[in-house]
């Protein structure tokens, strides 16, 4: 906001009066006129729909925890209370269980589009790593939520997720225990788990609010990539309002269609139906699985056949993240003109999705047909085992070897030197610009 | 710039020095100052020591108010209480795995056959065990057909179904470890030996758990 200067005039007295004191419509104004690069397309509605999406979460939520009963003899109970005898619990509880999985959809898609435009780079590193605390705390909380309701999927999931923490060498176990409040989960770790999922969306909240801090000191990244000199600010840059609060409330109401399909026609499809059997601490459900969002990082944690190296595994898939600015050579921000990164990281979108449909399923099943090949080491090579592990395998060198390498070896297409440069003269390619020119210009 | 003296008498009583600022004292060397101080030490030294000193007053204070906050989540007074159980193992028949709870976990208490015996036996120095250990030490002497375990897989703890998997003892559905009969860990990514609880047998065949 730094090189934004404000354009709001207090016109009423009131306004004049309250500008000298607090200067809060100032902010909302030079908010709402935030300059903005005119050729954002539409993968850049997703921060606005993700706005959305946290401020229904914690709507709903708090709704729900005036009528949730955080204990282990009550907890299920009140939950099909709330679907069968609260007035509109049923929906209020549907939005906020879908809710996370259209989080989840739209962090995804905002993520990929911010690694295929370059987002992350200079000068818009802490954007990134803000982003990824959120991202890290999404998961958190998500995780939380989902013991909430005491079933067998909420239960066996807090088994199997606290039980990563003991996999760390000598604190593990104490920690363990310290973390559930007791030696197994029980009424003590669903209390605070409630606590702390109600706690967690307000610390998003801040987050977030340092998140758009940082995008409006550095600004907005746009699809060509490049920085906007500021003697071209003025042909390149729109207001945000009402340019991009219409494109984005158009992408709003398209999102808001998918997700009313799945609370009012198919609430049930993206959970697991062992999670409306009641908590049972003796019997385990014959297929563990976390909700479709986890399931990458659960088949990540599957792969390794050692247990702390595949706790270190997964978390290591997201922390390769927040260094991800460091790992990414290339001078060109977006791939768009890096031809050969594109197809990575087509390649990269498959995995990630091949890692998802892999977590679903048993390690030992085969992938294909019903038939055996060989023993690989410890499992059969036609098993989900080994096609995670492969797929594992590209995911990190995808971030480690790739990303390094292809930015120092690749030759990118010509980078424009303005946004409006392709519009006009109809072709992405230009001539003039040598590659990576155009950076040194920002 | 004031003279030697001035500086002195300020900073004999204690007070900060008028008319001069912090940074006007960092030009000078030590022997300076400790010429200016008559021996007793420079203003720089004594506020660096009032902020080390307050520092750590603050963190210690911060330790302090910290420890209760943390210390509350750890297991209270009366789930601890929960620490023993006692059982009659003559209840098992043969063959038979009976399972009870013992501080919210699920323990086994398995009657095994003579030839579950004679293969765990059989397997006591096999070269797959990751965690070596003979049949006799994961039982009582004189009760070798009774084998308690903790019902927990060591990987992530769910719970091992009894009778399937490649070794003929217990295998976990969640991740696929297998277990022999004897309760070691034998395939598969657990790190351990199902846990053998801290028991004994008090009266006959009654065990006393924790």
């Amino acid at each position: 906001m730094s090189e934004h200067e404000s354009t709001y005039v207090p016109k009423t007295g009131v306004e004049k009066w309250l500008d000298s004191r607090l200067p809060i419509i100032r902010f909302g104004a030079d908010y709402m006129s935030l300059p903005t690069p005119k050729n954002l397309n539409y993968w850049w509605t997703f921060g606005g729909i993700l706005a959305l999406c946290l401020v229904t979460q914690i709507i709903t939520g708090i709704v729900l925890a005036m009528h949730y009963t955080p204990n282990t003899a009550m907890a299920f109970a009140s939950v099909e209370r709330i679907m069968r005898d609260v007035n509109g619990g049923w929906l209020i509880r549907y939005v906020h269980a879908n809710g996370a999985s259209m989080f989840f959809i739209a962090v995804y898609v905002h993520m990929l589009r911010g690694l295929y435009y370059g987002s992350y780079k200079a000068p818009r590193e802490m954007i990134w790593i803000l982003g990824c605390v959120i991202f890290f705390l999404m998961i958190a909380t998500a995780f939380l939520g989902y013991v909430l309701p005491w079933g067998q999927m909420s239960y066996w999931g807090a088994e199997v997720i606290t039980n990563l923490i003991g996999a760390i060498p000598v604190v593990g176990e104490p920690v363990l225990i310290w973390l559930r409040g007791g030696p197994a989960i029980d009424n003590a770790t669903l209390n605070r788990f409630f606590s702390l999922h109600y706690l967690l969306p307000f610390v998003i909240f801040g987050v977030v609010v340092l998140h758009l801090w940082a995008l409006h000191t550095s600004g907005q990244n746009n699809p060509v990539g490049i920085l906007i000199p500021k003697e071209r600010a003025a042909k390149d840059m729109v207001p945000f309002h009402p340019y991009f609060t219409v494109k984005d409330g158009f992408a709003v109401i398209l999102f808001l269609i998918l997700f009313s399909l799945f609370v009012f026609f198919m609430p049930n499809a993206l959970g697991h139906a062992d999670n409306y059997i009641p908590a049972n601490p003796l019997q385990t459900p014959a297929h563990i699985v976390p909700e479709w969002y986890m399931l990458p990082f659960y088949a990540i944690l599957r792969a390794i056949p050692d247990k702390f190296g595949g706790v270190m595994a997964m978390f290591g898939a997201i922390g390769v993240l927040f260094i991800l600015p460091w790992l990414d050579t290339s001078k060109v921000r977006s791939m768009r003109y890096r031809p050969t990164m594109r197809t990575f990281f087509i390649i990269f979108v498959v995995v990630c999705l091949g890692l998802g449909w892999c977590g679903g399923q048993l390690p030992d099943a085969p992938v294909i047909g019903s038939f055996k090949t060989f023993n690989l080491v410890d499992g059969d090579l036609n098993s989900f085992l080994w096609l995670t592990r492969f797929l594992t395998a590209y995911y990190f060198a995808f971030f480690l070897i790739i990303m390094p390498l292809v930015g120092l070896k690749e030759t990118p297409l010509p980078v424009p030197l303005s946004i409006s440069e392709p519009v006009l003269t109809g072709s992405d390619a230009m001539t003039a610009a040598a590659p990576a020119q155009a950076e040194k210009k920002g | 710039m004031e003279t030697g003296s001035a500086k002195g008498s300020h900073r004999r009583d204690g007070s900060a020095p008028r008319g001069r600022r912090l940074r006007d004292f960092r030009g000078e060397t030590l022997a300076e100052s400790v010429v200016n101080e008559n021996g007793s030490g420079d203003d720089a030294t004594r506020r660096d020591f009032i902020h080390i000193a307050a520092g750590a007053a603050a963190v210690g204070a911060g330790a302090v108010i910290a420890w209760p906050l943390i210390n509350q989540m750890n297991p209270a007074a009366d789930t601890l209480a929960l620490a023993s159980i006692e059982f009659d193992t003559s209840k098992v028949q043969e063959g038979q795995q009976v399972v009870i709870t013992w501080q919210g976990k699920p323990v086994f208490v398995r009657n095994r056959t003579a030839a579950e015996i004679a293969r765990a036996k059989a397997d006591d120095h096999a070269n797959d065990l990751k965690e070596p250990q003979t049949d006799a030490e994961r039982t009582k002497a004189g009760h070798e057909p009774t084998l308690v375990v903790i019902g927990s897989c060591t990987h992530l703890g769910c719970i091992p179904t009894f009778g399937t998997g490649d070794f003929g003892g217990w295998f976990c559905p969640c991740h696929g470890s297998h277990y022999d009969v004897a309760g070691r860990i034998r395939k598969g990514p657990a790190p351990k030996n199902l846990v053998v609880p801290d028991y004994e047998f008090t009266a006959g065949a009654t065990i006393k758990i924790g």
